[in-house]
């Protein structure tokens, strides 16, 4: 039998799932009146542990004290809460497909340690990103988008267009 | 009539509940597109894989044709929804900030977690980093404010700030979304593949 190359994973249609996912979109909008998120609960969590750790540093800092109140918590969130969730939801889908197990992903022609380097200061890049732009993918440009709002359109346009851009200089890690 | 929540149609306290509820919708949807690995991820950018152009652009036309469906049926007010202050500079220059990241990391924020959820130490690394780059906005946050602050233009969609017909402009983004997915499809043929 001919041996035919291919993914280790089946994953869904991309369609199916994109469908999905707009039909998530809508029932959040629908009933919270609001979009999905995810570095917003990152956000929360920086400032839950340097609030606990230097309480006057954060409360003098003006970017912190945004984010502080006397009566609750900076974790007690709503994107906080949907950020457990998705920690559940994708264990049981992982679950589902036996796709679980503890591993540094990356491509045969870099090493471990090198991909995660880069993992860590694209992550950092991106927190930086996020908070001046006030969103991430899931926040600014997907629930953005949904609503038509331009911030959505502008964030997409410059996410992507400048990973194009980008590519050429990262792509060792990847092709 | 929608927003149910802050119209008082579902109680409040249930806001948390649907928070975990739709987070695990979300998270699992994610996961099942493959959007844990992030060499799947990655391959937008250098076209052996066009899933997230495919899952995002789908996701972003069903719902916003679902959204403007459900007003026009009147289930739902859209000029209730929440919509992201517009910061001109901001949301270009945090955009391409993230830009860079997502293609150094091969991540994003919210498929990172779902990553993570699986096991993959890249993808906790990454998390790690983020908070490394939230803190460090924040540390710094006078020298940011300028940027994060100015060209405000308002919590402004394409309707309001262009005057175009939401119906016409949805429908055409819908073409351009079937567009893109049709010339990626014939670009993938010609690019060699990459297996991971």
């Amino acid at each position: 039998m001919k041996n035919i190359e291919q993914n280790k994973h089946i994953y869904w249609n991309p369609y199916f799932g994109g469908f999905l996912l707009g039909l998530i979109v809508i029932f959040t909008f629908y009933t919270t009146g609001r979009g999905l998120g995810a570095s917003g609960a990152m956000k929360s969590g920086v400032v839950a542990v340097v609030e606990t750790v230097a309480p006057t540093h954060a409360a003098n800092n003006a970017y912190y004290s945004k984010f502080i109140s006397e009566d609750k918590s900076p974790l007690n969130t709503w994107l906080v809460f949907e950020v457990l969730g998705m920690l559940i939801g994708g264990m049981i889908s992982g679950g589902l497909s036996g796709r679980i197990g503890l591993r540094v992903q990356h491509s045969p022609k870099i090493t471990s340690r090198r991909r995660l380097y880069f993992a860590l200061g694209g992550g950092a890049l991106f927190g930086i990103g996020a908070q001046i732009a006030r969103g991430c993918t899931s926040g600014a440009a997907l629930s953005g988008m949904s609503v038509l709002s331009v911030g959505g359109f502008i964030t997409t346009i410059a996410i992507f267009g400048t990973g194009y851009i980008a590519a050429y200089f990262f792509r060792k890690n990847w092709i | 009539m929608g927003p149910l929540i802050p119209n008082g149609v579902i109680p409040y306290e249930w806001d948390s509940v649907l928070a975990i509820l739709i987070g695990i919708a979300f998270g699992f949807v994610l996961e099942s597109s493959g959007f844990s690995s992030s060499r799947k991820l990655a391959g937008v950018f250098y076209g052996y894989d066009f899933a997230v152009l495919k899952v995002f652009f789908t996701a972003a036309v069903v719902a916003s044709i679902g959204l403007y469906y459900m007003d026009y049926l009147g289930y739902i007010r859209v000029a209730e929804l929440y919509v992201q202050p517009t910061y001109l500079w901001g949301g270009i220059v945090g955009g391409a900030i993230m830009g860079v990241g997502f293609v150094a990391a091969g991540f994003c924020p919210g498929t990172a977690l779902t990553s993570v959820a699986i096991g993959k130490i890249d993808a906790m690394v990454y998390v790690v980093g983020i908070m490394i780059g939230v803190f460090i906005f924040a540390e710094f946050y006078t020298l940011f404010q300028p940027l994060y602050e100015g060209s405000f233009l308002g919590n402004i969609t394409v309707v309001d700030s262009f005057g175009v017909n939401p119906y016409w402009f949805i429908f055409i983004l819908t073409i351009a979304a079937i567009l893109a997915f049709y010339l990626t499809d014939l670009l993938g043929k010609k690019i060699k593949k990459v297996f991971y």
